[in-house]
């Protein structure tokens, strides 16, 4: 079936199984591999996106469900060389140690950002909840998403 | 992990998609997916073909029809807990949809999925029968409502006919004195329910309980309303010993669910506990 997607404000058009899901469209059709498959049965959050504003798994989406829809992925969200706000915190405050559920965090914390831009502890890690990291204990992590809701406020 | 394969088809119309039933005995409706998918990932699901229902504008939204409201199947959790209208007249759905699984999960679950799917975990089920929802199906004869008290018949079973399609939710506004709530019971793992209770009590002008709806969810196979419970409650004042009589009365005549997370003697003590909880709470919220 044929499907075109706006991934990181670029229209790409492709056939594809249905059964492709969508994070192997953004890794193998389309090569951007900053989005990880950790779990892949829907738990862990790594790869985790933006569909239309939203943070979704996309192990658990078929590309077929995303024909028409923007999507945002860790690659798409750095403008003119300058980290997004959320990309600064995880650097500045060492938010990872491995790195891998990185991208999925972070795009999880936009979302979050984007509805409460001034959260608390108890709300950051509510909604970071669909996201696992296995080195952190996720102190960090939670002062990461603090600093970039510090600095887009400001 | 990749599906087996399977036909993928995208319906612009609720008869499009009953037709698409009737053409297609294995096929499985698609709406968020997160039940679904995973399963199919994992094979224990393997459809011929998939209805993919969101692109459906009469499936999807909320509006205020006067004594009710009125709830698209295809509506995401989002979007119900983030709804003014909802929110307002029905404060326990945004209580529960709040611990359903996580940010990602209520970004495309939907609240009709949900409730066909009748996982036995799940909260809505409970809430919807607390809350004495009407839900509609249409099917190659038309369209029938069917009460939430008739729809959950066994584990991942419903009301539903195989060429059914649920289109919406019709929820009663409640009036007077009303409160409500869902107290949850969730596994730390997966955040389903060990148990949910939901409660919807209404006080008189005397301080005394008028009307009470009481439902458990994840202690048994399906959902069930608790009418022990409820009739305890009618015509008392809704005293911490009053609710403590008629909680204990909440697991009499279940059928309970044993695991390796809970033993069927733990979930009936769940039950009694959450129950007496979400009760007080709603009794809590009625005297406001």
């Amino acid at each position: 079936m044929q499907i075109t997607v706006k991934v990181n404000g670029v229209s790409h058009t492709h056939d594809v199984e249905p059964r492709m899901l969508l994070v192997h469209y953004l890794r193998d059709v389309l090569n951007l591999t900053g989005t990880h498959i950790g779990c892949d049965t829907s738990q862990c959050g790594a790869c985790t996106i933006l569909m239309n504003g939203k943070a979704v798994k996309s192990c658990t989406v078929f590309a077929v469900q995303a024909d028409g829809a923007e999507i945002t992925t860790i690659e798409g969200l750095a403008r003119d060389g300058q980290l997004h706000p959320v990309q600064e915190g995880f650097w500045e405050m060492h938010g990872l140690q491995c790195g891998y559920c990185t991208p999925g965090m972070i795009m999880t914390a936009v979302d979050l950002l984007q509805r409460i831009p001034n959260p608390s502890e108890e709300q950051i890690r509510h909604y970071l909840e669909g996201n696992l990291c296995r080195c952190t204990g996720y102190q960090n992590i939670v002062r990461a998403v603090q600093y970039a809701a510090e600095k887009m406020r400001a | 992990m990749y599906p087996s394969a399977f036909e993928y088809y995208r319906p612009s119309s609720v008869s499009e998609v009953v037709q698409l039933l009737s053409q297609n005995p294995d096929a499985k409706l698609l709406a968020g997916g997160h039940s679904l998918v995973p399963a199919m990932k994992l094979r224990l699901s393997s459809p011929a073909a998939l209805i993919d229902i969101t692109r459906i504008p009469e499936l999807s939204g909320i509006r205020d029809a006067g004594d009710r409201v009125v709830i698209g199947a295809t509506t995401t959790y989002d979007e119900v807990m983030r709804s003014e209208l909802v929110q307002r007249t029905l404060p326990i759905l945004p209580e529960a949809i709040d611990v359903i699984g996580d940010l990602q999960v209520r970004n495309l679950g939907t609240i009709g999925g949900s409730l066909a799917h009748a996982d036995p975990a799940a909260d809505l089920p409970a809430v919807m029968l607390a809350l004495g929802a009407e839900l509609k199906a249409v099917g190659p004869s038309g369209e029938r409502t069917i009460p939430a008290d008739e729809f959950f018949v066994d584990l991942f079973t419903t009301a539903l006919q195989p060429n059914e399609v649920l289109t919406e939710i019709a929820i009663p506004k409640p009036s007077g004195r009303t409160g409500m709530a869902y107290e949850k019971f969730a596994n730390p793992a997966s955040g389903y329910a060990v148990v949910g209770a939901a409660a919807v009590v209404t006080l008189g002008d005397d301080g005394r309980v008028s009307a009470a709806r009481v439902a458990v969810t994840g202690a048994g196979p399906y959902a069930v309303r608790r009418t022990e419970t409820e009739q305890a409650l009618i015509g008392q004042e809704p005293t911490t010993e009053v609710i403590k009589q008629a909680s204990q009365r909440a697991s009499e005549g279940m059928t309970f669910n044993s695991d390796v997370f809970a033993s069927e003697e733990y979930r009936a003590h769940l039950t009694r506990v959450f129950v007496g909880r979400a009760i007080a709470k709603a009794a809590q919220r009625a005297r406001g």
